[in-house]
């Protein structure tokens, strides 16, 4: 059978035809690569297009006042056109494609409007206030009708009341019962299985506890708002039947497999070397777990529980079919609203562009920035727990 | 390049007639190579004669297989790999920038230490080099996958099962199946690491009479640990500690005759 | 229960505390049966959520209530039905699945065949897919809104000169495509996974016969990964199908009177019926029935679909294990 016969007269040769011989097998690498860029351009596309909608607010360009200062209509042209489009709230284009007359019939409008407010209303100091000004969203006002400074969160009526602190506070509290209840159990468990149980008790524990985070949110949702409010609520005894409580219980169903899974994962990380010096010293398994493994995983489990807190942040239904009345208390036994369920209760009724959409996008980007640190500190804790212990440093 | 003006075969002939040995086809000139810090090849320089069995022996460690692997450039795929010297196969700088790997790929197979057929039918695997470069005719791959494996000495054991899946095979067998599909392509080198260490006595001797079969018609590179099969199969030997080659000459020589003293420890056992 | 080892000798570096051998050592035993019993609170949990699902929903689902269309007012459990909601569900998940599995699978060829270990940019990319997982499902549902409704569909009416909205508002393939975004770390993860399983020595083979790394991939590779494909494929599809935030305001329709048609039409979906059938029901004693069967319809999609995968998962495991 000699070799290279016929196809190859050029033996050697042959060789030198550089990876320019193959322009599709380097097309086919170029797309490879570009499409595994889509991840990190769509983390920026939600950086970018979230953040774009929130905008305005952030900067303190909109203006939710109900009275604005007027502007007559015969006074437009001494108006630049960039003060009469800000003064219109008409975008670039749609500016751009009208007439005179009709920004003029605009302008009109806007100054009948206005004209309309009732006397009553203009009286009050509340209707002058830009709402989503900064210290409106974050400190306590004394709105007319009220005793003292309050935080209050309410986009309807007249005047919008935007003060995001009783939203800041309810995540809080929900997502604070949650990882209570969610993180001892999910860490014992993680410990127990990791390091305590049998092999064969391990293969069939494991799967069935990360099969609880295949129940969807709304499916929780469901069994906390039909069942456990009122079991929870005859064994408490507590005043309201939906509240915050029921709520982070119900949200530990969905942070518990999470954490358990990061955790159990960490502690199966540490070398069995480890153990096993430890366990031919004659201490027991308990000993071992205690005082070897679970220091040196130390850095998983507190991952695992940064990681559930942007899980139990981040979560929507749950909550918001348990309770979503918005009150200012740091009890527990209260009800509460978070940014999740704001979002997704006011959005529909929102007006597209308007402040209160713009609001909502805020809290996205507010809720967007907190998970996506509480991300990166997970992720790079993980990552160097890992890199100790596989030795690389 | 008198390879290019002559068929090669004749050229073959007329050099090894003249010289009364086989031709150098293998240059390495001042080969190091690098993992990321850590030196693995020593400025080494060798021949390899074409058409003869050539072994590398030397104690674990000593970078046998990473020799092996940058004739046929599998060193490539590490990440992190340097290499400074040149490899010469047939006049032709393999390191050279305007080099198709692949193309040299399909001119040097290799045989691993752990056999790893595909987990397809065992004429898919024999078959599969051959698809690659393009051959769909079936009677032409048919042709090729019964020459091959009776090239690798598995053909009656094997015929009737053609279609079944290669992981049924025993280890030997497996092993044989991957040197029929290193050698389907009809490569002029074949670069064999340690092919025979997961095998036992009889599949060993089996793999062993296919290695001196092959000899005719490829030129053959074979890493073992087996001193009493480098003597069996091969007529050179080069003998590496620690990243350098110690000593390299006819494999009779360096058994019986050997110049340095760590060879001659080494091949009779009396290392470290 | 675990089984508890005896204890040994004192552990020398130790010398307070003494454990002597043969004794019963109170803590070990304290705090195994710690452990052990948040290992059961959590298998309870699920058992009792699931026991009481099943329980309350196999008695009333039925051939008609899956089979259905209900008229507007589906809160009556006599004439109600989920068919346009298994239907919209099953849907905006299929579309999904199509934008995100080759993606996700191109991303994770890249990352386990072509990416430099050590690069920057790898590390960028795994740190992206980590994050995208941990990115709360409403903020994709904000995200569907701001990029793919008012960015692409406003100016693709404009671009194709379109009367009134046809792109630029709630539709299930922007619904699809916020699901793709979402589920892409669970593609990219389990396809990884498979890949790194299979041997080293394969693709070596593969090389040394001259095949090109492309080749390599598809080939060899590829076949070998395609179950754990499968798995994470599966995988995105349980998730995306329990979603409800993501679609709230990227397509979901609260009633509709037919069936979804284009890609440009609203949708009914399974989970979110469960929401609105338990909170905006007006007679919730009496929806309870038809509640419990369309949360047992859609964790059977779900959860079913789950369980194959770790099913398929498991058993490719075992296989590959064989293999390597
Ligand atoms: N991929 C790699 N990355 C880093 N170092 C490597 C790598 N492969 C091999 N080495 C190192 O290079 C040296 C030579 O290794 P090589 O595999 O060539 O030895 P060998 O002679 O084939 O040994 P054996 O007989 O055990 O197969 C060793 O010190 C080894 O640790
Ligand atoms: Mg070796």
């Amino acid at each position: 059978m000699p070799p290279n016969q016929g196809n190859r007269t050029h033996g050697w040769m042959g060789i030198h035809r550089g990876h320019r011989a193959r322009p599709l097998e380097w097309i086919a690498e170029r797309g490879i690569f570009l499409v595994a860029l889509s991840t990190i351009l769509m983390i920026f596309l939600i950086f970018v297009f979230v953040g774009r909608e929130a905008m305005p607010i952030l900067f303190g360009q909109e203006n939710s006042a109900l009275i604005k200062p007027v502007i007559p209509p015969e006074e437009m042209d001494r108006l630049k056109p960039e003060e009469l489009q800000a003064y219109l709230g008409l975008s670039d284009k749609a500016f751009r494609q009208m007439e005179r007359e009709t920004l003029r019939e605009l302008m009109i409008v806007k100054q009948e409007a206005q004209e309309e407010i009732p006397e009553q209303l203009r009286n009050d100091p509340d209707a002058h206030l830009n709402t989503t000004e900064w210290s409106a969203m974050l400190l306590p006002r004394q709105w007319s009708g009220y005793d003292e400074p309050v935080y209050i969160w309410q986009p309807i009526g007249s005047i919008h009341k935007y003060n995001i602190v009783p939203l800041i506070i309810g995540s809080l509290k929900v997502t604070l019962v949650g990882l209570l209840v969610a993180v001892p159990l999910a860490v014992g468990a993680a410990i127990y299985v990791s390091q305590l149980a049998r092999p064969r008790v391990r293969e069939v524990v494991k799967p069935v506890i990360e099969m609880l985070s295949g129940i969807p949110s709304v499916v929780i949702g469901f069994f906390a708002l039909l069942v456990m409010a009122s079991v929870l609520q005859s064994v408490f005894g507590y005043q309201t039947r939906l509240n915050a409580f029921v709520a982070g219980i119900a949200l530990s169903f969905a942070v518990i497999p999470l954490v358990f899974s990061i955790a159990e994962d960490a502690l199966t990380s540490v070398p069995r070397s480890y153990t096993q010096a430890a366990l031919a010293l004659g201490a027991s398994r308990w000993q071992t777990a205690w005082q070897i493994v679970l220091p040196t995983a130390l850095p998983g489990v507190f991952a695992a529980v940064v990681l559930g807190f942007g899980r139990a942040i981040g979560e929507t239904m749950i909550v918001l079919m348990v309770c979503s009345a918005s009150v200012v208390s740091w009890s527990i036994f209260d009800s509460a609203r978070t940014i999740t369920t704001t979002i997704a209760a006011e959005m529909a009724e929102a007006v597209a562009g308007g402040h209160h959409y713009r609001i909502l996008f805020m809290l996205g980007a507010i809720l967007f920035a907190v998970t996506f640190i509480s991300n990166l500190i997970g992720d790079v804790v993980i990552h160097r727990l890992k890199h100790r212990l596989e030795g690389k440093r | 390049m008198p390879e290019n003006a002559l068929p090669k075969l004749e050229l073959k002939t007329a050099l090894a007639a003249a010289s009364g040995n086989a031709a150098p086809l293998i240059e390495i000139k001042k080969l190091s190579l690098f993992y990321g810090q850590a030196q693995a090849l020593k400025n080494i320089s060798l021949s390899i004669r074409e058409r003869v069995v050539t072994a590398f022996i030397g104690p674990s460690g000593c970078g046998k297989s990473t020799l092996l692997r940058c004739l046929n450039r599998m060193n490539d795929l590490i990440d992190g790999v340097r290499i400074e010297g040149s490899v010469r196969i047939g006049q032709h700088d393999i390191y050279a920038p305007d080099v198709d790997v692949i193309e040299l790929r399909k001119r040097v197979g290799m045989v691993f230490q752990k056999s790893n057929p595909f987990p397809k039918s065992i004429y898919d695997n024999v078959a599969y080099g051959l698809r690659i470069q393009g051959v769909k005719n079936k009677s032409d791959l048919d042709a090729a996958v019964e020459q091959s494996l009776r090239g690798a000495a598995l053909w009656d054991e094997v015929k009737d099962r053609l279609h079944t899946s290669a992981l049924g095979l025993s280890g030997g067998q497996q092993q044989r199946l991957c040197i029929a599909r290193a050698i389907a392509v009809k490569p002029e080198i074949v670069l064999m690491d340690e092919p025979a260490s997961a095998l036992d006595p009889i599949a060993t001797a089996r793999v062993e009479d296919l290695i001196l079969e092959l000899k005719r018609d490829f030129t053959i590179v074979i890493v073992t640990h087996n001193m009493q099969q480098a003597t069996r199969i091969s007529d050179d030997t080069a003998f590496f500690y620690m990243g350098e080659l110690i000593e390299a000459g006819p494999t009779q020589k360096i058994f019986t005759n050997p110049r340095q003293k760590r060879t001659e420890d080494y091949v009779t056992g009396r290392f470290g | 229960m675990n089984p508890i080892p005896p204890t040994g000798m004192i552990i020398p570096t130790e010398p307070g505390r003494h454990f002597r051998a043969g004794k019963f050592d109170f803590w070990s035993f304290f705090f195994s049966g710690l452990t052990g019993l948040a290992t059961l609170l959590i298998l309870a949990i699920l058992a009792v959520l699931l026991g009481n699902i099943i329980i309350n929903g196999w008695p009333n689902l039925s051939w008609h209530f899956v089979s259905t269309i209900p008229r507007k007012d589906f809160f009556d459990p006599a004439t109600t039905g989920v068919l346009p909601m298994i239907i919209g569900t099953t849907i905006r998940v299929f579309v999904m699945t199509i934008f995100v599995l080759p993606i996700g699978v191109i991303t994770a060829i890249y990352l386990t065949e072509y990416a430099p270990t050590d690069s920057m940019l790898t590390r960028i990319i795994r740190a992206a897919v980590n994050n995208l997982a941990g990115v709360p499902s409403i903020v994709f549902g904000l995200f569907g809104l701001g990029f793919f409704i008012n960015f692409i569909g406003r100016n693709l009416d404009e671009f194709l000169q379109n009367p009134g909205p046809v792109w630029g508002q709630p539709a299930v393939l922007w619904a699809s495509l916020t699901l793709a975004v979402m589920t892409l770390p669970v593609v990219i993860v389990a396809t990884e996974e498979s890949l790194k399983a299979i041997p080293l020595g394969l693709r070596e083979a593969s090389l040394a016969l001259g095949a090109t790394k492309l080749e390599t991939i598809c080939k060899v590779v590829l076949p070998q990964a395609l179950p754990g494909i499968m798995t994470g494929g599966i995988l995105a599809v349980s998730r995306a199908a329990g979603e409800v935030a993501p679609i709230l305001f990227t397509g979901v329709a609260y009633y509709m009177a037919s069936l979804p048609s284009k890609l440009s039409d609203q949708f009914m979906d399974l989970g979110y019926h469960v929401f609105v059938l338990s909170t905006q029901s007006p007679d919730i004693e009496r929806t309870r029935p038809i509640l419990y069967a369309t949360v047992l319809v859609l964790l059977l999609l779900t959860f079913a679909l789950n369980f194959v995968a770790i099913l398929i998962r498991a058993r490719v495991r075992k296989k590959l294990r064989a293999l390597g």
